[in-house]
């Protein structure tokens, strides 16, 4: 806060003189430097393209409608296994996450200098690659289907949760810990009734999310022919069979309201 | 707490039982049922083929004797344009998307739009979430023609679904008594908007626009695949071309710089909040 003087006495301004300046400077500095990204992205840009895109959308539009209901019939099979690839991903992912997080978590692990570091990495490597990536890679392991699905989405959803839940352990309260421990309770006594109740709220709410965010992910896997409804996209799209494809779009729509719809009112319980 | 009674031979005593985690028992049983149903039946269609996956560790071993030694220098030129253009990408998104979003989510938020208006950007934010990144890029793709103004756009509508939406939230969770203050001196809608909401969300603001800046590079190197420029784009080339340790080479410059990313991105935003 600043006070300036003009003639009729003291007035207020937000910043001073030096502070207007700096705030300017970086807005400045901020408006440059994105000017600058536009215009190297405009360079690579073939315009014609982009300005043909009205017309591109039209024969698109006039290509998807009517959509092709009978194929609809044929969903139901892959829809199945896109729900099945985000449920059973993110269960394995919360199942291999637990002792993760406990193993990351600076007042559970059982050492700071050796186990904590290994499960920090874990979480990191898992995290910084995307599930396509981790499905990519899993085709060629064990081969084209659901279950390189499923491994590819509970891959990368062991570094999400595991970060939330060990994050979540480390903000416990101690007093209860403490007097379960006078119990004279084992360290597994400890850890199932004086830290698991504490975290139990955020491990459902963590699961939801996640779950949630799975869905959305697996309805592309079938892109690199890791099962689900994606696969039928690719045929499709490959096929320029754009009627199909618009059936494909209204599905995977339905399917994420309804998750949405589904973990709003888990959360909702939860709370 | 359940406090039993024991009605043995045993003299008598209570003890205590840890109470279930859903009270009625009928319920519990029923959800139990439920699961088990839904696991049988989830797993019996997996369609496991355990031959192909037995034969997958010969095939994962060359497949990454392939990845070894990863190889930066051979394409050096193509990674590091590739490379440049993520970072391009990323930034023009980010901005762009940060723009649109702040109009969205002033009128997403329940305590500042009237009811038409909020329903009209919360469902503007709805349809910019729904579809994944991916999906969104093929139809830029074809609609823009190949190359990174697909990927901006691609990356700008995921920003708007997921910044509008936050900021709209953390607007809707501000401090009622001062924005009352500010109404009480008289001031404009505008102003009450600059000196009443503005100072209250700028951290979150911040943290969520670094947050999405590092989600959008991620991003960048996904999208390429499907042709949208970036990073993506030469990885997907380096699979096409079966140069494995090309690709090597970029998945781990990948990570590095998502780990950085992550790491700065938490600095900044533990400083401004």
């Amino acid at each position: 806060m600043a006070v300036s003087k003009d003639d009729h006495g003291p007035l207020w301004r937000r910043r001073t003189s030096k502070g207007d300046f700096a705030a300017w400077l970086a807005w400045l500095i901020g408006a440059a430097v994105v000017a600058v990204c536009f215009s190297l992205i405009s360079d690579k840009t073939i315009w014609e393209f982009v300005w043909s895109a009205p017309r591109e959308a039209a024969d698109l539009g006039s290509r998807m409608i009517p959509p092709d209901w009978s194929y609809s019939t044929q969903l139901w099979r892959p829809l199945w296994d896109t729900f099945n690839i985000a449920t059973l991903g993110t269960a394995i992912a919360l199942i291999i996450s637990v002792p993760v997080a406990f193993c990351a978590a600076r007042n559970t692990t059982p050492s700071t200098s050796v186990v904590r570091p290994i499960a920090l990495f874990v979480i990191a490597a898992s995290r910084s690659i995307n599930s396509l990536i981790w499905a990519l890679l899993l085709v060629v392991i064990v081969g084209p289907g659901v279950f390189a699905g499923v491994l590819a989405i509970a891959f990368r959803s062991i570094g999400f949760c595991g970060k939330l839940l060990y994050e979540a352990i480390e903000e416990i309260d101690v007093p209860p810990v403490e007097a379960v421990t006078a119990t004279g309770a084992s360290s597994g006594q400890v850890l199932t009734y004086g830290v698991a109740p504490q975290i139990m709220p955020a491990f459902a709410g963590i699961s939801v999310f996640r779950w949630d965010i799975n869905i959305r992910e697996s309805t592309i896997l079938g892109l690199v022919g890791a099962g689900g409804i994606g696969l039928q996209l690719s045929a499709s799209i490959n096929n320029l069979d754009w009627s199909r494809v618009a059936v494909i779009l209204i599905a995977i729509l339905a399917t994420v309201i309804v998750s949405e719809w589904l973990s709003a009112k888990i959360r909702g319980a939860l709370t | 707490m359940t406090v039993t009674t024991q009605t043995s031979h045993a003299p008598a005593r209570n003890y205590w039982r840890r109470p279930p985690i859903i009270a009625n028992p009928r319920l519990r049983w029923a959800l139990g049922l439920g699961l088990g149903i839904y696991l049988a039946a989830a797993i019996g269609t997996l369609d496991i083929n355990w031959i192909r996956v037995a034969e997958g560790w010969p095939r994962a071993e060359r497949f990454f004797s392939g990845f070894m030694p990863p190889d930066f220098f051979a394409r050096g030129d193509a990674i590091l344009s590739g490379l440049l253009e993520s970072l391009w990408m990323t930034v023009a998104a980010t901005a762009l998307g940060v723009l649109i979003s702040v109009p969205v989510a002033i009128g997403g938020a329940r305590n500042v739009a009237p009811m038409p208006i909020y329903l009209f950007c919360r469902s503007l934010m709805a349809l910019s979430r729904t579809f994944h990144e991916v999906l969104i890029a093929i139809f830029f793709v074809k609609l823009f023609g190949f190359g990174p103004f697909a990927g901006v756009a691609t990356l700008t509508m995921a920003t708007v679904g997921f910044y509008a939406k936050l900021l709209a939230e953390d607007i809707e969770a501000i401090n009622v008594s001062q924005s009352e203050a500010i109404r009480a001196t008289g001031a404009s809608w505008l102003q009450w908007l600059d000196y009443a909401i503005r100072p209250q969300v700028r951290p979150r603001a911040i943290g969520l626009a670094v947050y999405r800046l590092d989600i959008n590079f991620r991003e960048s190197a996904i999208i390429g695949i499907v042709g949208a420029g970036g990073i993506g784009a030469t990885l997907n080339t380096a699979f096409d071309r079966y140069e494995f340790d090309t690709a090597a080479a970029i998945l781990l410059i990948i990570i590095g710089i998502v780990m950085a990313a992550e790491y700065t991105s938490g600095i900044i935003r533990k400083a401004v909040q």
